[in-house]
């Protein structure tokens, strides 16, 4: 019983999350002008400085180009060709969630998202994102008896325009880069989260965006903002139809953590991946970014990317008060013809600030996966310190792993450390846990799990039974 | 049940085996028939076939089996993986186990005692049934349950992982055992606290066969029968007497009885 090649053959198991929603959708026309971010604008009844700065973000997109310094091939994007608005119609006003449309809630049901208040999630309040609109957030009021904030952008920046003016843009500014500037031209929705002084959070929150459309980008912007003291555990899930089209993901996430307080920020990405051929799939661009802005205060990234077709992505953390810490814990997945180029940015600005970056990359099939990560280490940050681990595991002998690992210092005391390993599950490997019984799947997946136990152990706990499950469904048949 | 049977069926039968790997032929028809509990020695100098044997009857997949056919009571094992063949009752016991990081020595004992079981149709054990179980065969091999949380076999000293190797004998409680040079490696104390584990999992049900080059295991374990192998073929069977005179002359000494045509 030769197996000459363990690791040809590859067959992806179907996505489970690939049906369309039949709904009929509000979308405008394609196309990115000055009118349709006006319109866009006006169809949110937005305020005159959000007008604006959406206009100033266009401006400056225009100008801009798009990079190409990542390791990802793709064809050009036609950004004419993209419905910039898509929202499903229903009444104007929903005052509660017996007013939305079942097929709606069908939907989040089915994605394991439940809404209703019979069916929801009793520890994690939920903010749903169908397309361009937030279809509703449970919990809403009972956070609010703590001060608690939970709702979709659109709602903020009609109700809490104060904080909007004074934080949107204040981490990642629209021209930041171009997919940001992207994003701070038409966004839609996302959601918006306020903690006040003092406070944990009762409860996690979680945002869960779908997309539906297939012609229609996706733009959600988030936004996070936990005063002096406070704490608080956010959720992301993400995943879209199959289509046989390529839709463009270009997300902005903003975090901003003052005096002692702490953000964790975990996401299990699993956009459609396209198929085995490389035919569809999402183009996931993100910009997500914290700021430490207070002294001790704490973000922590949490990431699990499986989906898309590209992703480049780079959460990162600016370390401006004193004793600030960022994390970063990655796992990223790729099968089939997918290419991810992932990592982070520590910028370390105030003394004595600390960062910890844990990257587990896993390659399979003709996949390409990087790691990218810039570790700077300004002048005034004395004492600062650095740890990073990037390994990567291949899957089979046509996928490929990189990794670029940037650091900068400034400041002569300061510590900064990397290490980096890649390995191949091997034949023996394999070998010895099937001789005890062990299929040969639930051997593979026993691995990969095992290799990325040190990132696991950081999500939260239901998040990280999910993740597990997740990539032993997406390496299903990988080898073998 | 005790009552003793008629006529035992053989456990394993391999019947003029030959085997190949990347088209070099290392096995060139072996005969060995095993009853239940019988220990058998196989001894022969390296690169003989000894450990291609032991490979073989495991499933791994680099190897091909070119002629005759293995049996495990009465079934030709051929088509089988080698996981479907671990569940119906064979064990290796590895020359060197591999060091696998990341997974738990004890997550990947209690998937191997499950799949067993469901073969055995057996009820699976949960987590706090395996870890009854698992304590009371550590005592086997004398092994603290601290190794229990460790990755497989990762920074274990080569005693230790000769130690998880019996352990995971003891809880899969295979037909068959092949040990392939578990002694080697091993000091003196090790080398009894694994003979000693062997010997309380040697049943009258089950057959063992211990692959080595020493006499100093058989002192300790006293085989039924002792094969002399060399290319790929076994040129004298005898009994514990026969690793005596091996001890006293050598490999040398049995190349006499090498088939030369």
């Amino acid at each position: 019983m030769v197996n000459d090649n363990l690791v040809d053959n590859i067959v992806s198991e179907p996505y489970k999350y690939g049906f369309v929603t039949e709904i009929e959708s509000e979308k405008i026309s394609k196309g990115i002008n000055e009118d349709i971010i006006r319109l866009i604008s006006s169809k949110k009844n937005e305020p005159e400085y959000l007008l604006n700065f959406r206009l100033n973000a266009f401006k400056k997109w225009q100008t801009m180009e798009e990079p190409d310094w990542a390791d990802l091939g793709y064809e050009a994007i036609d950004y004419q060709d993209i419905i910039y608005y898509s929202a499903p119609k229903q009444q104007e006003k929903i005052t509660s969630l017996d007013e939305v449309d079942p097929k709606l809630l069908e939907t989040f049901d089915k994605l394991g998202i439940p809404l209703t208040e019979q069916k929801r999630l009793t520890n994690v309040a939920v903010d749903a994102v169908f397309d361009s609109v937030s279809i509703a957030t449970t919990f809403k009021e009972q956070l609010a008896e703590h001060g608690v904030i939970f709702c979709s952008i659109s709602e903020a920046i009609k109700d809490h325009s104060d904080l909007i003016e004074k934080y949107l843009g204040s981490v990642i500014p629209a021209s930041d880069n171009y997919f940001a500037a992207l994003n701070s031209a038409v966004f839609s929705d996302g959601s918006f989260v306020y903690i006040p002084k003092n406070v944990t959070c009762p409860m996690d929150l979680s945002s869960y965006f779908r997309i539906n459309s297939g012609d229609s980008g996706q733009f959600e912007r988030t936004l996070i903002i936990a005063e002096e003291a406070s704490s608080v555990s956010y959720l992301e899930g993400c995943t879209a139809p199959m289509f046989d089209t390529n839709t463009l993901h270009a997300a902005v996430v903003e975090l901003i953590a003052l005096d002692d307080a702490s953000i964790k920020y975990s996401t299990v990405q699993n956009w459609y991946a396209g198929n085995e051929q490389g035919v569809g799939g999402i183009f996931n661009f993100v910009t997500k970014r914290g700021k430490c802005i207070g002294k001790r205060s704490k973000i922590s990234w949490s990431q699990v990317e499986t989906g898309s077709a590209i992703t480049w992505k780079y959460p990162s953390c600016i370390l401006l008060g004193e004793e600030s810490v960022g994390e970063f814990y990655s796992v990223a997945l790729t099968n089939n013809l997918q290419q991810a180029d992932t990592g982070t940015k520590m910028i370390h600005i105030g003394p004595k600030t600390k960062s910890t970056i844990v990257s587990k990359g896993i390659s399979a099939g003709k996949s390409s996966n990087s790691y990218r990560g810039l570790v700077k280490i300004g002048s005034k940050a004395k004492g600062a310190r650095n740890y990073s681990q990037c390994d990567s595991m291949l899957i089979g002998d046509k996928a490929a792993a990189n990794t670029f690992p940037y650091i900068q210092s400034q400041q002569s005391n300061s510590e900064v450390e990397h290490e980096a390993s890649t390995c191949r599950i091997s034949e023996d490997q394999l070998f010895y846990l099937q001789s005890r019984g062990i299929e040969f799947e639930e051997a593979v997946s026993m691995m990969v799990s095992g290799f990325c136990r040190d990132v696991f152990n950081q999500l939260p706990m239901e998040f990280a039974a999910e993740a597990d499950k997740l990539l032993s469904l997406k390496l299903e048949g990988s080898v073998g | 049940m005790k009552s003793k049977k008629e006529t035992k069926k053989p456990l394993l039968e391999i019947h003029d085996l030959f085997a190949s790997t990347e088209n070099l032929t290392i096995l060139k028809g072996v005969n060995i028939t095993i009853n239940p509990g019988e220990i058998h020695a196989i001894m022969g100098r390296n690169g003989c076939g000894k450990s291609t044997l032991s490979k073989i009857i495991a499933g791994h997949p680099s190897y091909e089996i070119t002629g005759g056919n293995i049996k495990l009571s009465g079934t030709d094992i051929e088509p089988l993986e080698p996981e479907e063949r671990a569940q119906s009752g064979i064990f290796l016991g590895f020359q060197y186990p591999i060091e696998i990081p990341g997974v738990s020595n004890l997550e990947f004992l209690r998937v191997a005692t499950n799949a067993r079981r469901k073969f055995l149709k057996k009820e699976e054990l949960d987590t706090f049934e395996f870890e009854d179980l698992v304590k009371e065969k550590l005592e086997i091999v004398k092994m603290e349950p601290t190794f229990l949380n460790r990755s497989i076999n990762q920074g274990f000293s080569g005693g230790e992982k000769k130690r998880n190797e019996i352990l995971q004998m003891a809880l899969l409680e295979p037909e068959i055992a092949i040990l392939d040079e578990t002694d080697s490696g091993l000091d003196i104390d090790a080398l009894r606290i694994v003979a000693s584990g062997i010997k309380k999992i040697a049943n009258e049900n089950s057959g063992i066969i211990l692959i080595t080059h020493y006499q100093r295991l058989l002192d300790e374990i006293k085989p039924d029968f002792v094969h002399v192998m060399a290319n790929g073929k076994i040129i004298k069977t005898g009994n514990s007497e026969l690793a005596l005179e091996l001890e006293k002359n050598g490999y040398e000494w049995t190349d006499k009885f090498i088939d030369k045509t």
